[in-house]
């Protein structure tokens, strides 16, 4: 039961960036790589706010949210956009291409730097016990503040317009078009708000595991989009239960087989899926779209 | 209101539309009539915006738009109904209108809903089902309030009436006349040339991306070439 609550509380970092990788897949059928390395950015956004520039907590996630939304736009602008026509490859390796460059220039000395550091914690640890399972308050921020961002994306998209436009455009791109709708201004709003929720996983994760460094963004990104696609990728909601499934197999296996066995089990979950049901656990059979 | 002049278009080395003059009054139906693969479907993309021509100038309201994004060209009151409907299937009827009212202020919304009812009573008790869940008939309905709802000046319709049965299919083709007798110009692709040259002012035949033939619907319709080739006489 404790390692339930552990499980869930990393599937819910874990879900913050699997909508990311399911919102931008659903608009462009794009499996956006940098994704994780977004996230990345994100934890050392949140690390500078707390330690260097002492900045509240609440406020520290703000700005990570912030500062990755304009970065997602920028990728989006600057590396996917002009290959929207091009074959679907040239854009996965471009991806691809983008992840590594956001790796290898944060390790720079003179931008994150190439080492580990320590993820301050805003404020002292305390835990409670309630009914046999420790919970501590961290992990009640977590929960909190990833199920407050997922009502609110779960708001944004079914009940305002832009939402609704959201979900016209990842239908078909050019019957949205023909209503009125700026398509491109569409999917930069989405991959900003996909790196924004991969933000503020970083954060949150940054203080739940309190490390963090220039390639930690690599493996949870790599477990979210494995979540993504258990869901059902393009689902919104499936983003949730593959994250949840995955953080708490995660933990299990962990504690209960070997540690060495984690990441074995999450890739183990993907080859699962893609053999039995490819389309995820939410996907319904659908023919691709072109 | 709308002129076309000496357009063309290819999609990469085939050549779709060669050179294809032809305009909209304001207040007109015109047609344009044509067999499967003419090239019609074209013609409206590239009004709307959603391809660009090789060559050739297209005129709104005199203002230039052949190199304008879509949005743009809809939002100035060019409106496409496009051929199979494309409805957005896992959203409500309600969710699909009002992606047609998208650029339109919020509190025209409501009024514009009532204008399109009158046209289409059915789309009422249907409003919040899946619009996947809809017949064919219902969707054709659908899909003309979508673009109707925009407000069009020019309302382009592809094949409205494709797959319908012969009753729908005239109650369509009255409804197409009434919205024009209420001020919207069409332009009015079909296959079905007999229901079409009823209900246009003019009409334009396309053969294989060229106009062929061109004149009043009335003139059309007696025309031996055209009842050999479209009324099947
Ligand atoms: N996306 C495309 N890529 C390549 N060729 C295309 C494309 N779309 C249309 N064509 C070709 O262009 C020509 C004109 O097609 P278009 O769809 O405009 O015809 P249409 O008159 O609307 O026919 P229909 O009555 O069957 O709808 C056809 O030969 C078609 O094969
Ligand atoms: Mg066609």
């Amino acid at each position: 039961m404790q390692q339930l609550i552990n499980g869930i509380q990393l599937g819910f970092v874990y879900a913050l960036i699997a909508l990311g990788y399911t919102m931008v897949y659903g608009i462009v059928r794009l499996i956006n790589f940098a994704h994780g390395d977004v996230f990345m950015v994100g934890a050392y956004l949140g690390f500078f706010a707390l330690t260097s520039w002492h900045l509240p907590f609440p406020v520290a996630i703000i700005l990570a949210m912030v500062g990755c939304a304009l970065l997602g736009v920028f990728i989006e602008r600057v590396a996917y956009k002009p290959l929207r026509r091009a074959a679907r490859i040239s854009a996965l390796i471009t991806a691809i291409g983008v992840s590594l460059f956001l790796e290898y220039f944060s390790s720079l000395k003179f931008v994150f730097g190439p080492y580990f550091r320590a993820y301050p914690r805003p404020f002292p640890i305390r835990t409670f016990t309630i009914a046999g399972i420790t919970i501590s308050n961290i992990q009640i921020i977590v929960l909190a503040v990833a199920i407050l961002l997922m009502i609110a994306l779960t708001i944004f998209v079914n009940r305002t317009k832009t939402g609704l436009a959201m979900r016209a455009v990842s239908f078909d791109h050019d019957t949205a078009r023909l209503m009125g709708i700026d398509v491109d201004n569409i999917i930069s709003i989405t991959f900003g708000i996909g790196a924004a929720l991969a933000g503020a996983g970083g954060v949150l994760y940054g203080i739940a595991y309190p490390q963090i460094h220039p390639f930690m963004g690599i493996m949870p990104g790599l477990k979210a989009f494995i979540a993504a696609v258990l869901g059902g990728i393009g689902i919104i909601p499936g983003a949730l239960l593959g994250a949840i499934i995955m953080g708490i197999v995660e933990k299990l296996t962990e504690v209960y087989i070997s540690s060495t066995l984690r990441d074995a089990a999450a890739f183990g979950i993907l080859i699962l899926v893609l053999l039995i049901r490819p389309s995820g656990i939410l996907g319904k059979k659908r023919d691709e779209k072109v | 209101m709308l002129t076309v002049s000496n357009i063309s278009v290819a999609y990469g080395a085939i050549s779709a539309l060669r050179e294809i003059t032809f305009n909209v009054e304001k207040g007109e139906i015109v047609t344009l009539i044509g067999a499967n693969g003419a090239g019609k479907t074209t013609t409206l993309k590239c009004i709307s915006g959603l391809i660009k021509p090789r060559q050739g100038e297209i005129l709104f309201e005199g203002k230039k738009i052949d190199r304008l994004p879509a949005h743009q060209i809809t939002k100035m009151g060019i409106v496409q109904v496009p051929e199979g409907r494309k409805p957005f299937v896992d959203l409500t009827v309600w969710e699909n209108l009002l992606l047609g009212a998208f650029n339109r202020p919020k509190n025209e919304i409501a009024t514009a809903l009532e204008r399109v009812f009158n046209s289409f009573p059915r789309l009422r008790e249907r409003l919040h089902q899946r619009a996947g869940t809809l017949s064919g008939g219902e969707l054709q309905m659908m899909a003309m309030a979508r673009g109707l709802i925009a407000n069009p000046k020019l309302l382009m319709l592809d094949e409205p009436s494709m797959g319908l049965s012969p009753l729908l299919v005239r109650e369509i083709f009255s409804i197409i006349r009434e919205i024009n007798r209420a001020g919207t110009s069409i332009l009015l692709v079909e296959q079905n040339a007999f229901m079409a040259l009823k209900v246009a002012h003019r009409a334009y035949v396309l053969e294989t991306g060229r106009i062929v033939l061109s004149g009043t619907a009335s003139d059309l319709i007696e025309h031996p070439k055209v009842k050999a080739a479209y009324l099947g006489e």
